[in-house]
């Protein structure tokens, strides 16, 4: 079946995968995201699935915001203190 | 002297040399059908890209150099895996971020690079500051397979060259109207999944012109990346904050992660 291989140079215009295939991925980024897992069930669209994983690739963006602007502030604070970097250093290696 | 110059000069050739040699049997061994031969080039400097991420910061004291050429050492010790993540390996490539070496790994690279970050001006801007360098360090962190992360690191590139050109980028950006047009009667997928698709390949950077298969392998990788990222700076984050805590002799319990 030529339509069986995805080639991704044809990727802007019409796309010839399988709905088979398409499920199939969608079923394995279910697995991914927390909160369908906690559902436990198969009924999940693939709609509700790449909605869910978009809103939850969000939630990490901005988690990851919060954390970079907090590391900021403390590294601003620890600046002085060459010591506490080599402790961090010894901890991590 | 001519012995030093020459064994100076000759050195960034055999380099070259010997990346260029390996990408020439790397892409006869395997094809990559999807990376475009300049990002398939950048994926072979992986090593020398945490140079340039070095590079940005300019505090360009001779300390900085042994790091990194330990850096570059370690990595060149490490066996490069099997190169296809967009086939059968979806598994493997996510339990590779959730090993406790890779995060370990991260941590310390990113401890390396915000100790050298450039401070800049405004308070305010320094949180985006550490967020692009998180990012930069995690997708150095992902060897250059994966197509979000060569993309974040051509765009890091790419911005500070077109800073001038800033709104000649945005006068070159019509696909965005032309996005709400509706599909041809042709498609196989319905519009309401296929505008999700869409919004989808927005936030996975580098993959709005990306097959559906490639682009959910894609976001398999860049979401167990994201999450390993998470957990990666709440643990540096803790660490500061005991460090810091003690070193201002307060009683707070110290909340180690």
């Amino acid at each position: 079946m030529s339509s069986r291989r995805s080639r991704s140079r044809q990727s802007s215009g019409v796309s010839r995968i399988s709905d088979d295939q398409i499920a199939d991925l969608v079923s394995k980024l279910q697995q991914l995201i927390p909160e369908i897992r906690s559902r436990r069930s198969d009924k999940v669209s693939s709609s509700k699935v790449l909605q869910e994983t978009c809103n939850y690739i969000r939630s990490l963006h901005r988690e990851v915001d919060d954390l970079s602007d907090r590391l900021s502030e403390l590294l601003e604070s620890t600046d002085s203190d060459s010591a506490q970097a080599a402790i961090i250093r010894s901890l991590l290696m | 002297m001519n012995k030093l110059k020459t064994r100076v000069l000759s050195f960034p050739l055999f380099l070259s040399l010997s990346l260029s040699l390996s990408l020439n049997i790397h892409s006869l061994s395997t094809s990559p059908p999807t990376s475009p031969p300049l990002l398939s080039i950048l994926s072979f400097f992986y090593p020398l890209t945490l140079e340039l991420i070095m590079a940005e910061s300019p505090s360009s004291s001779l300390s900085n150099i042994p790091d990194v050429t330990s850096n570059l050492s370690r990595k060149k010790r490490r066996k490069i895996g099997p190169h296809n993540p967009l086939q059968l390996s979806s598994v493997s490539g996510q339990s590779r971020w959730r090993t406790e070496s890779e995060q370990q790994i991260y941590s310390s690279k990113l401890v390396d690079v915000l100790r050298n970050l450039r401070r800049p001006e405004s308070a305010s801007a320094t949180g985006r500051v550490v967020r692009d360098a998180a990012d930069r360090v995690l997708a150095v962190s992902s060897r250059g397979k994966t197509r979000w992360s060569r993309a974040i690191l051509t765009g890091r590139l790419s911005l500070r060259l077109a800073q001038i050109n800033k709104k000649h980028k945005k006068a070159l950006k019509p696909g965005l109207s032309n996005s709400r047009v509706k599909k041809p009667a042709g498609q196989r997928k319905l519009p309401p999944v296929q505008k999700k698709v869409k919004v989808l390949s927005r936030l996975v950077p580098g993959c709005r012109k990306l097959s559906l298969p490639n682009l959910l392998e894609e976001t398999t990788d860049y979401i167990a990346a994201l999450e390993m990222q998470v957990k990666a700076m709440t643990f540096l984050t803790g660490l500061l904050n005991g460090g810091v805590s003690a070193a201002g002799g307060n009683d707070h319990n110290i909340s180690s992660s």
